[in-house]
C-alpha cells in the first residue's frame, strides 16, 4: 500500500451488539470502558437508561440496539464511550457494547439514499460489509439544540 | 507556624438544596425554591370534583393569600408508583406546591451539570440539571417544571366552572378526587 493511499483511510472503532457489528469513526471514539453502575432517574426519553460517572462528568447510557438490530441489548462488556457533535459542543454517551472492539482502517462508502439516516456509510472488513453509524441521527437531540443528523453534518463531522 | 503567604482559595460557588423522595427516587431542590414545607394532612379538606385526565397529577388545591395553588403528586407527575405522598413543598414564586413521601437531607450542592442532551422529552422542562453527590446522582427539580402556564389556565377554568368556592383562609383546601 502506498503512503498515499493509506493516508485516505480512515479509522474506525468496530463495536459489536449481539450478531452484528457496526462501526464509528475514530475520532468519535473517547473511550472504552468497563461497565459500571447506572444511575436512573424518571424521564420520558426513548431508549435512554440512565446516566454513569465518568471522570467527573455524568454521560447518558444510550441502548442503540432497539433501532440497530431491534431489540434492547440485555447483556454488555463495556460501554464504548463516543462523542456525539452539537450545534456548538459535544458530550459523551454511552453506549453498551455485547463484544470486543477493534481499530480498523478502511475507506468509507457513501449511503444510499434509502439508507435510514443513521447509516452514516459503509465499509468492507475482513469480508464483511459494515455500516457506519450516524451518531447524529441514532442519538438525536432536543430540537433547540441543533443538529439533527443530516448526512451533509455527518460528513463534516467524519471531517 | 503559619505561613504569612498561604494561597488564596478561590470559593467555590455553592447551593443549598433539599435532598427528598418521592416512590423510593431521591431528587433535590434548591433551598431557596421552597417557601413552605407542611404535612400533607395539614391540607385535608372537602371533596370536589377531579380535574381533566391530562391533569389527573393535580390532587388537591389550597389557597395562598388571593393566590390558588395546585398540589401536584410527584409519583404522577414523573410517572412513579403512586404513594399516599407525606409531605407537601410549596414551591415560591409559583402556583404549584408539590406532594412527596419526605425529606433526606439538607446538603450543600457545588456543582450543577446541565441534563445531557440526550435527554429531549418532558424531562427537559422537570429538572435544572443533575448533580453528583457521595457517588450518586441527583436530579434537580425545576420548580416551574410541574405545570405550564397554559395547564394552569385550563386549571383555573376547571376550578372557576366547578365553582369550587375557597374560602379566604390560608389553610383551606380542596381534594380533586
Amino acid at each position: 500500500m502506498t503512503v498515499s493511499l493509506e493516508l485516505e483511510l480512515q479509522s474506525y472503532v468496530l463495536l459489536q451488539l449481539g450478531e452484528h457489528r457496526f462501526a464509528i469513526a475514530a475520532n468519535q471514539v473517547a473511550e472504552l470502558v468497563a461497565p459500571s453502575r447506572v444511575f436512573c432517574f424518571p424521564h420520558r426519553t426513548p431508549n435512554i437508561e440512565g446516566v454513569i460517572l465518568r471522570r467527573g462528568r455524568i454521560v447518558p447510557v444510550c441502548d442503540v440496539g432497539e433501532p440497530l438490530i431491534g431489540k434492547r441489548v440485555t447483556s454488555r462488556r463495556y460501554y464504548l464511550i463516543a462523542v456525539r457533535l452539537y450545534k456548538t459542543q459535544s458530550e459523551w454517551v454511552a453506549i453498551p457494547v455485547t463484544g470486543e472492539c477493534s481499530l480498523i482502517h478502511s475507506d468509507l462508502n457513501p449511503p444510499a439514499e434509502s439508507d435510514a439516516t443513521h447509516v452514516g456509510g459503509w465499509l468492507s472488513h475482513d469480508g464483511h460489509v459494515i455500516q457506519v453509524l450516524n451518531l447524529e441521527a441514532l442519538i438525536p437531540a432536543h430540537e433547540s439544540d441543533g443538529l439533527h443528523g443530516s448526512r451533509r453534518q455527518f460528513a463534516e463531522a467524519q471531517r | 507556624m503559619q505561613t504569612a503567604h498561604r494561597a488564596k482559595s478561590v470559593p467555590v460557588p455553592t447551593e443549598q438544596i433539599i435532598l427528598f423522595w418521592i416512590s423510593g427516587q431521591l431528587f433535590g431542590v434548591s433551598s431557596s425554591a421552597i417557601q413552605e414545607v407542611r404535612s400533607s394532612d395539614s391540607l385535608s379538606g372537602p371533596s370536589g370534583e377531579i380535574f381533566a385526565d391530562a391533569l389527573n397529577k393535580v390532587r388537591q388545591i389550597t389557597k395562598r393569600g388571593d393566590t390558588t395553588v395546585y398540589v401536584v403528586d410527584g409519583a404522577r407527575h414523573f410517572g412513579l408508583q403512586s404513594t399516599s405522598g407525606a409531605l407537601v413543598f410549596v414551591l415560591r414564586d409559583t402556583r404549584t406546591a408539590l406532594l412527596v413521601d419526605g425529606i433526606e437531607r439538607m446538603t450543600t450542592m457545588t456543582r450543577l451539570q446541565a441534563l445531557p442532551k440526550a435527554f429531549r422529552s418532558d424531562e427537559r422542562k422537570w429538572y435544572r440539571g443533575l448533580t453528583a453527590l457521595d457517588q450518586t446522582v441527583v436530579p434537580i427539580i425545576h420548580p416551574e417544571g410541574f405545570l405550564t402556564p397554559e395547564e394552569i389556565a385550563e386549571l383555573d377554568l376547571s376550578v372557576a366552572a366547578k365553582k369550587l368556592h375557597l374560602s379566604d383562609s390560608s389553610e383551606e383546601t380542596k381534594f380533586l378526587q
